[in-house]
């Protein structure tokens, strides 16, 4: 109170007229926002707690509930916004780093929406993709450099272990521990039943979960949590996380109220300790060392799946991804500032990073030029939220999309930001066992196959128009892109003309 | 069986070492790196140098090394045991979850780092000799031990010992003055019953590498555990 005061973000709006006091809204919210007055007979609202997940506003029976956001303002000043001097307020009076979820809300460019795609007209035809085939399937994984015979004159089919998807977007790295089991649960049936990948994240794999193996990438991050050879074994590639676009260069920090029954027990660690994963890998100081990494697993595997390296996009990345590419590493994946996470300092997720379209084109031109794109895939994410960016990142070079909020949002989540809280209403970022039975598997599973299934759909209406019928075509092919609206240097890094040209 | 690792690269000689039923001898070791990675049930006696990452992702059987072996010794190991006649290089066992390294010389930097446990597995780690610094930095359970056996006018340890430690236990053959430790850390003289306790780790060691448990007991042990009082960890305000 006082000087600490901040005036409620949110106002709930009831319509009396229109409420029946039947406490749905009141069982709905773990926020505990809503009560009933026996006095007064009347729902009423402690605003104090809101976080506008809309929970409420989409279970009332009667449409009687509505959250605005608060019009209680200081005064207006472009130097210091709202939210800055809030900051300010929450520091000054807990001496914390702030934290926030899920990606970055600042207003960076997304360069997706400055991209325009090309339509065939006249001078070649456009392929309709109802009566003609059309590939979407993609295969990660080392190319070899040239067809080899064997001296019976046969071409020699052995390849380095590739992964195949039905279509070029993967189910990107979220634990479970960040994540519901049934989240989990709905990602990992949702991508088997896609032909697609879902990632474990760095909180091990469930026991459950080990039967949707080859629709799993399983993640190798700083702490090591829960990794063990069953585990290496039991996906279809192996992930060395190094970094997060929502946070790079940092490690991470499970504190141990959360470490509990099922978490500790795909973590390998006991209950109540805290999970720390160091900011590096201590055993990485180098490229030379993380290829040592990488071929630490390829031998405990015995070379039979890919190994992806994920990085965030931060300043050098194309110098980063040509030693990655010469680190043994089969995949690349890069994840940009506008990623999400479900906690990272508020600083950290907003300032540090570059943008994943300005990465993705660097880092293609750069592994073109030096003659070793083909050593490596490359998939990146940070902000895919629809089938056109999945088709503007490969026309810029890359070979698949990570996708993760967007996933969310399919199963439920509302994008109200307060993932660390562990409260989540919609039974996605939460362990609490009544939050998460309200996320059904069966229909979240459904909503995923839904979703991608009419982003497949539109890119191939995309190709089609383009006059390409399948993926690989389109893969580089910035041609098929014009800017609208960007500077030289911006045309220059992302290697497209401006619209016109 | 008898491996001679001499004109092997580290695929060729660790496909060898799957072939072997159960044991094996490998001779002119040089260099190869990641030997009997994610392996278990083979027991092999190594003759040379091997390489970085030796017994990495380990899940059981025993590797001894005649002499000295480099980086990365037991990296994510889970199970089995590794010996060290020698000295071993920087980050060995990082985040070892079970399973035992036992090295008679010294060890390198950053020994031990992120050290686990987890129901049965408890990982430990003895170092005959001296440690490096940055000795078990984040160890978050599991026993290391370093007796300073060779050089005892010598600091036992390097600089940052169990910097956000935050679980597991450490012993070290010394008084450690001459140790500056982190604020995360309790470190007090082993009583009665760390004595105890070390004895029950230390048998084997002894065994193996032959040496008398009374005389080494017989000295200062100091002991460092977490302070819970004083967690790692940072103060956030949800923003």
């Amino acid at each position: 109170m006082g000087v600490d005061f901040i005036y409620p973000e949110f106002e709930v709006i009831r319509n009396e007229s229109r409420c029946i006091a039947c406490r749905v809204c009141e069982r709905q919210c773990a926020n505990e926002v809503h009560f009933f007055s026996p006095e007064r007979g009347i729902m009423m609202s402690d605003e104090t707690k809101c976080v506008d997940c809309q929970r409420c506003v989409s279970l009332c029976p009667t449409r009687a509930l509505k959250i605005i956001r608060s019009d209680c303002a200081l005064r207006e000043n472009a130097n210091w916004p709202d939210s800055t001097i809030k900051e300010i307020y929450r520091q000054a009076s807990s001496g914390g780093v702030l934290l926030s979820s899920m990606g970055t809300p600042k207003a960076y460019p997304v360069y997706w929406d400055k991209i325009v795609i090309n339509a065939s007209q006249v001078t070649n035809p456009s392929i309709d993709p109802l009566r003609e085939p059309m590939e979407t399937r993609v295969t990660l994984g080392k190319k070899p450099d040239k067809i080899r015979r064997g001296e019976d004159g046969r071409i020699v089919y052995e390849l380095p272990p590739q992964i195949s998807l039905s279509m070029p977007i993967l189910f990107s790295a979220m634990s479970y521990g960040s994540l519901s089991y049934n989240a989990h649960a709905s990602l990992a049936r949702a991508a088997e039943e896609l032909g697609i990948l879902y990632n474990t994240g760095e909180g091990g794999l469930h026991e459950d979960f080990y039967c949707y193996g080859p629709n799993t990438i399983v993640q190798v991050a700083s702490g090591r949590f829960g990794v063990h050879m069953d585990y290496l074994k039991a996906g279809s590639a192996i992930e060395i996380k190094i970094g997060q676009g929502a946070k790079p260069g940092i490690g991470g920090h499970l504190p141990g109220t959360k470490i509990v029954g099922d978490i500790s027990r795909t973590r390998m660690i006991p209950e109540g300790t805290d999970a720390i994963s160091p900011a590096p890998h201590h055993d990485i100081y180098s490229i030379e060392d993380l290829r040592q990494l990488v071929f630490s697993l390829k031998e405990a595997i015995n070379y039979s799946k890919p190994i992806i390296v994920k990085v965030a996009a931060v300043h050098n990345i194309a110098a980063i991804a040509s030693g990655i590419a010469r680190s043994g590493a089969d995949i690349i994946a890069i994840d940009g500032i506008r990623g999400g996470t479900g906690a990272a300092p508020t600083r950290i997720r907003d300032n540090v990073g570059i943008p994943i379209e300005l990465a993705l084109a660097a880092v293609d031109q750069r592994l073109r030029e030096e003659g070793i794109r083909n050593n490596v895939s490359l998939v990146i994410g940070g902000s895919v939220r629809s089938s056109t960016d999945v088709v503007k990142a490969i026309a810029l070079g890359a070979d698949a999309c990570y996708i993760a909020t967007s996933a969310l949002l399919a199963l439920g989540c509302h994008l109200c930001r307060t993932c660390h809280t562990g409260k989540c209403n919609w039974g996605i970022a939460t362990q609490n066992p009544e939050l998460v039975k309200r996320l059904n598997p069966d229909i979240g599973s459904k909503r995923l196959v839904n979703l991608m299934t009419a982003w497949r759909h539109e890119i191939m209406e995309l190709m089609g128009g383009m006059g390409i019928n399948s993926i690989e075509a389109l893969r580089g092919n910035r041609l098929m892109l014009r800017g609208v609206g960007l500077t030289e240097k911006e045309l220059e890094i992302l290697g497209i003309s401006h619209a016109g040209e | 069986m008898l491996i001679n690792a001499g004109e092997m690269d580290h695929k060729k000689l660790n496909d060898a070492i799957r072939h072997c039923s159960s044991g094996c001898t490998i001779t002119d070791c040089c260099g190869q790196r990641f030997i009997a990675a994610g392996m278990d049930g083979k027991d092999i006696k190594i003759h040379g140098v091997p390489g970085n990452a030796l017994g990495a992702y380990l899940n059981g059987g025993t590797i001894e090394v005649m002499g000295s072996a480099q980086d990365a010794v037991g990296d994510t190991m889970n199970d089995g045991a590794i010996l060290i006649h020698g000295n071993i290089g920087d980050v060995a066992g990082y985040a070892m979850r079970g399973g035992k390294i036992f090295v008679n010389g010294d060890a390198g930097y950053r020994t031990g780092i992120n050290m686990k446990a987890y129901q049965d597995k408890k990982p430990l780690m003895v170092i005959g000799g001296k440690a490096g610094s940055f000795l078990g930095e984040y160890q978050a359970g599991g026993v290391i031990i370093v007796l300073n056996l060779f050089t005892p006018q010598e600091k036992i340890v390097g600089y940052f010992p169990g910097t956000g430690m935050h679980g597991g236990k450490m012993f070290l053959r010394s008084e450690c003055r001459d140790v500056v430790f982190p604020k995360q850390v309790v470190v007090r003289s082993a009583d009665e019953a760390d004595k105890k306790e070390l004895r029950s780790y230390l048998v084997e060691f002894c065994d193996i590498f032959g040496y008398d448990i009374e005389y080494i007991l017989s000295h200062h042990f100091t002991v460092l555990t977490p302070d819970t009082n004083n967690p790692y960890r940072q103060l956030y305000v949800a923003n």
